[in-house]
């Protein structure tokens, strides 16, 4: 641009040179803002000791230093920015391109593996449809989260002994739920089967960090590569069910039935394989689908303050008593499940610099009236819990709700003061992220503990 | 005079929590008055101030808002927190220490 600058007015040099640090991706609009108002008082200053707009603008320009050392310098200190791009940026060069086909094997591989390990209890007779289904929900994470933490062992480059490290949890877990003697069909086999993805989930997230996990930053973008793999896994087994649709409606034109092909292969191993192909595409790709998750967010936190304003209001003014028992329980459980989702993913796409604003009151009247709501409800289930007697589902459902309430009431707290700015946001997201562990123990607790505590049954 | 990367970025923080303990002020006026306090010896990379005064922000040793200036244009003010002087206070003990420790050294030379 210096080639032609002599000629240019000052507005116009300004304009183009927004223009240039707009293209940076660690530079947000209202940063651009603050270095081009401190850029206006450099130049203003400069005219005064007598410099012309031309030599103003160029020494103002020089003082801010180069363009590349500056967005550097905001990357670092913006690093969840650039979540995207440091995934992408690897993307570049011969090199980089071979080890994207490397991967897209490795992944296919895994995908494939982790396919055909959902097949292996069939080869000792126990058929996905048979009177011994439970070996599969038991075991349901164990045959594809060895291979998913694989992928990332690879990808981060563990070591031999963080590897042997990994192994052992998913081995434990193998030979404990395998191993204890549930009574068949019983509450603590169902919870159990519930339970051990959650936990196991963990170990997936510290692969994941790959020895960052003890960083709040890392935690965050474990929790935005949960979302996005969510988004995406939905998107796929609702293209799966088209294809399965279709094998069985075009199979049966001709006359043959195919309905055993898709039960006992599409669906089982597509539900395997479409595990690691979406954490692929989650890696990969994560410009296609850019930041679903927080977008729900937005669409569907109004919408959820509004359902639980409405029915607390109906609540009290009707004065009906809330109906308890273990579904109710478990309905809000879901609830808070969803609540503490909407504050996570809207604090994972959240600019932590930004001031707090009407979304943020909203979203703090959303978790207040859960909070509340959900406390209602409690009261009523604890003041009737021992007529119920304590069964290993309902005290289950009611460790979780107290661990979502926990929470979400000190998100509250946090909430409030960063609505009245006596507390930056990032308090409430390393709040979070200091939280989730929580869950995975409790999980683990639950798989654990509860079967001998309620006689395995 | 050049400091070097590592000392600029160490000075950093107790020069600007020390200029905004003075009261609320903004990016080109905090670089405006670190020139002046040091007689034009310390000069900073502009665009550098930026990224500590966001780090700062974070931290929640400062807060930040945007204010209309009499030319019309907006511009972010800063304002130090009550955890801002606690942190301050620390980096001047420290500073101190580094300081007292430096001049008796060069002092004993010297008189040697």
């Amino acid at each position: 641009m210096s080639a032609h600058t002599g000629q240019q007015p000052l507005e116009e040099q300004i304009g183009e040179w927004r223009g240039y640090l707009r293209r940076r991706p660690a530079l947000h609009p209202p940063d651009v803002d603050e270095l081009e108002g401190h850029l206006r008082d450099q130049v203003a200053m400069l005219r005064q000791v007598g410099l012309s707009e031309d030599e103003a603008f160029l020494v103002a320009v020089k003082r801010n230093g180069s363009l590349d050392a500056v967005s550097r310098e905001f990357a670092r200190e913006h690093s969840e920015r650039l979540w995207k791009q440091l995934v992408l940026a690897e993307g570049a060069g011969p090199a980089a391109a071979a080890t994207s086909r490397l991967e897209a094997i490795i992944l296919v591989v895994l995908a494939i593996a982790a396919a055909l390990t959902i097949k292996i209890p069939a080869l000792f007779g126990v058929q996905i449809d048979g009177p011994a289904q439970d070996v599969y929900a038991k075991n349901l994470s164990l045959f594809v989260f060895p291979y998913l933490a694989c992928y990332f062992a690879w990808k981060r480059h563990l070591d031999i002994g963080g590897c042997v490290r990994l192994a052992l949890p998913f081995l434990a877990a193998a030979i404990f739920v395998n191993m204890v003697p549930f009574v068949p069909r019983g509450q603590t086999e169902q919870l159990s089967a519930l339970h051990l993805p959650i936990a196991l989930w963990l170990v997936i997230g510290i692969t994941y960090a790959g020895g960052r996990w003890s960083t709040s930053d890392a935690r965050m973008d474990f929790v935005r590569f949960s979302g996005e793999l969510f988004i995406y896994y939905v998107l796929m087994a609702f293209g799966g069910g088209v294809l399965t649709a279709f094998t069985i409606m075009m199979f049966h034109a001709i006359g043959i039935d195919a309905q055993w092909l898709a039960q006992a292969w599409i669906l089982p191993c597509g539900a395997m394989g479409a595990v690691l192909v979406g954490s692929w595409l989650v890696e990969a790709k994560q410009s296609v689908i850019e930041n679903m998750a927080p977008v729900l967010t937005r669409l569907f936190t109004p919408l959820f303050t509004v359902l639980l304003l409405v029915f607390a209001g109906t609540m009290f003014w009707t004065g009906n008593p809330i109906d308890v028992d273990r579904d109710v329980l478990i309905a809000f459980d879901l609830l808070l499940v969803v609540v503490v989702g909407l504050v996570l993913y809207s604090a994972s796409a959240r600019d932590a610099q930004a001031p707090p604003d009407f979304f943020d009151a909203l979203q703090l009247l959303l978790v207040v009236s859960a909070v509340a709501v959900d406390a209602i409800a409690l009261g009523a289930i604890a003041a009737r819990i021992s007529a119920f007697g304590f069964t290993a589902h309902r005290v289950a459902a009611l460790g979780e709700n107290l661990i979502l309430l926990v929470n979400l009431a000190w998100t509250a707290w946090i909430y409030a003061r960063v609505v009245r700015r006596r507390t930056p946001f990032s308090t409430l997201e390393r709040w979070q992220t200091a939280y989730l562990p929580v869950y995975a123990v409790w999980a683990a607790v639950v798989v654990i503990v509860f079967p001998p505590l309620f006689g395995y049954r | 005079m050049d400091l070097g990367k590592d000392l600029v970025a160490a000075s950093a923080t107790p020069l600007v929590l020390a200029i905004l303990a003075d009261g609320d002020s903004y990016g080109y006026a905090i670089i405006k008055r670190v020139a002046e306090m040091s007689g034009g010896e310390l000069q900073w990379t502009d665009g550098m101030l930026y990224p500590v005064l966001h780090r700062l922000e974070r931290q929640g040793l400062v807060t930040a808002r945007w204010t209309e200036a009499d030319t019309g244009r907006k511009r972010k003010y800063y304002r130090i927190t009550k955890n801002g002087r606690a942190e301050l206070a620390l980096q001047r003990q420290r500073w101190q220490v580094v300081h007292n420790t430096l001049r008796g050294l060069w002092l004993k030379a010297y008189t040697v």
